[in-house]
């Protein structure tokens, strides 16, 4: 059956709010009562009929025809068996709190991008801002389950306060990649800056360029790690890079022991 | 026994009684299949039978490095145990002594099954705190530092308890060479059959036995009835021409495992033929009252 498509009309004048925009609360939903929900931020309302043009179809699979940096909260609460595709750009936030399903977004993404994931695929064909995965100020843990692959650069302490879960960065990551890591992968094959796993209590992070790294990591030998040879062949399919690195010997740094230090960084030997 | 024949080997008109059990399995891998198999054999040794050993247990399939989770060669080993609790501590133990001890292995869950048990959940705390948990595609990984790097160990394994146990042929033949030839081909022939496995010595068992016994407290002695050098003093189920008899006893985690593994090893030996191979195949039962699985022999013969 062919997805429900939004196809934005012109660029918008305020941010949106399109986290009603999710398939377990459009479903059985017309096309009016679609229009009519409400996505403004500002003093001037806005309904999705102002932006959209909507074209029913199975709400189990929402397309964005049309994206923009204003496009904030796409696929949030998402539940698992849904399925929305972004056909461009998206502001903040979005992913956030996804339970399940897979948000594929083919442009670039803003800060907080699969913000506090709980399950489900988050996909970025380009560059997603600073604290990817990250938990909102205020909020205790960040990301605690599912799967995010960003195909382009990530930005400043991506991984935030990971506590369970996988994030692959196939670009480059900005300052403090897995900065406060609680536990949980993330795996990055471009170059990084500043300090990877700062402050990292527990988890893996696996680098494909070696980094310089502070004194509260020890090296502890390089090892072909059985564990990285079944997330090799898993993430094989979305993937190659990410299963190229963890399929090779790596050296392993232990840390951060500035902190509890039971986590590891991952370097090719 | 009324007979019916294949190929010159008579077939008796009886049937295998099987029995429910608890069944669970595991992949074992190593940087190679001689350290795989190695671990499997160790962990397999003492598992003949559930009356002395607590389990049964065998050497399911081997599997090349691309079915294996982690891409190395394995080893797919299957437990059975006559309850749920049994199979658990069974495996825990086994795995604990006799897999997590051999060089280079790693452990995953090899079915699905009803219920899970707790594998690397119980083993992990030999990691003494510094052991790692992995969560991948909803499932858990133990990653134990020992002294040849780490022990990878799945959480939890899979369990079935719509297992069946003591599905059985008896072979018989002119001497043990011929019996055994035969006996080797069916078991060669169940090998290659998925999700059953023979527990006793090389899959054959040469020491059958009956319910009771003249001495007091033994609760099974030996089949005189099938035993060839009592033919003539005791009540035999044997014929003139019979010198030996072997049996193969089939585990399986499905019904329908352990009679493919009959027919495979029926085929094999009706396929050798009586000259070099076994005169006559019957099946131990107890009369069917005990056994809510029944094998005619009948039905699985090619």
């Amino acid at each position: 059956m062919k997805p429900l498509v939004l196809t934005l009309r012109h660029e918008p004048q305020q941010r949106l709010d399109l986290s009603p925009l999710v398939p377990d609360r459009l479903i059985r939903r017309t096309a009016k009562e679609i229009e009519a929900l409400d996505i403004g931020t500002t003093r001037i309302a806005l309904k999705v009929g102002d932006m959209f043009k909507v074209r029913l179809g199975d709400a189990n699979s929402i397309r964005f025809e049309g994206g923009s940096e204003r496009f904030d909260q796409v696929g949030a609460k998402m539940l698992a068996g849904g399925a929305i595709h972004v056909e461009g750009d998206v502001g903040a936030q979005a992913g956030r709190a996804m339970a399940g399903g897979k948000l594929t977004i083919a442009g670039n993404a803003g800060p907080f991008a699969a913000s506090a994931l709980a399950g489900g695929e988050v996909e970025i064909g380009g560059d997603v801002g600073d604290f990817l995965g990250g938990p909102l100020a205020g909020e205790i843990p960040g990301m605690a389950g599912g799967r995010v692959i960003v195909r382009g650069n990530a930005g400043a302490r991506a991984g935030d306060r990971l506590r369970r879960g996988v994030i692959i960065i196939e670009g480059d990551a900005g300052e403090d990649v897995g900065s406060r890591l609680i536990a949980g992968t993330m795996i990055v094959l471009g170059a990084i800056e500043g300090r990877p796993g700062y402050l990292m209590k527990r988890g893996t992070i696996a680098l494909a360029q070696t980094p310089e790294l502070g004194p509260t990591f020890v090296d502890c030998g390089a090892f072909h790690f059985g564990f990285a040879r079944v997330y090799a062949r898993s993430l094989a399919a979305e993937s190659r890079g990410a299963a190229r690195l963890l399929g090779q010997k790596l050296r392993r740094y232990a840390g951060d022991t500035a902190v509890y230090g039971k986590g590891e960084i991952l370097t090719p030997a | 026994m009324p007979q019916l024949i294949r190929k010159g080997v008579r077939i008796d008109d009886s049937f295998a009684e099987a029995f429910p059990m608890s069944g669970t399995g595991v992949v074992i891998t190593a940087p190679t299949r001689k350290w795989a198999l190695q671990a499997a054999h160790t962990m397999t040794g003492f598992a003949t039978s559930v009356i002395g050993c607590g389990c049964e247990a065998g050497v399911d399939l081997e599997l090349s490095a691309r079915e294996t989770p982690d891409g190395r060669p394995g080893v797919r080993v299957l437990l059975f145990a006559m309850s749920q609790k049994d199979a658990e501590k069974q495996l825990v133990n086994r795995l604990g002594q006799c897999v997590l001890t051999c060089p280079g292995t790693a452990v995953f869950s090899a079915l699905a099954g009803e219920q899970q048990i707790k594998v690397g959940d119980a083993v992990r705390q030999f990691g003494d705190r510094w052991q790692i948990s992995k969560r991948l595609n909803g499932r858990r990984y133990w990653r134990i530092p020992v002294m040849d790097g780490e022990f990878l160990c799945e959480g939890t394994v899979g369990l079935t308890t719509k297992s069946v146990g003591g599905g059985n042929l008896l072979v018989m033949g002119e001497d043990w060479t011929s019996t055994m030839r035969a006996t080797e081909a069916a078991v060669a022939a169940m090998a290659d059959v998925a999700d059953a496995i023979a527990p006793f010595p090389g899959g054959v068992v040469r020491s059958g036995s009956k319910v009771g016994s003249k001495y007091k407290g033994m609760g099974a002695s030996t089949n005189d009835a099938y035993c060839p050098t009592l033919y003539g003093i005791t009540t035999s189920a044997l014929d003139p021409d019979i010198g030996c008899v072997l049996e193969i006893v089939i585990d399986g985690l499905t019904e329908q495992a352990v009679a493919d593994a009959m027919r495979a090893g029926l085929k094999a030996i009706v396929a050798l033929g009586p000259k070099h191979g076994a005169k006559r195949v019957g099946a131990g039962n107890y009369g069917g009252k005990l056994g809510p699985f029944h094998y005619h022999l009948k039905d699985l013969l090619p």
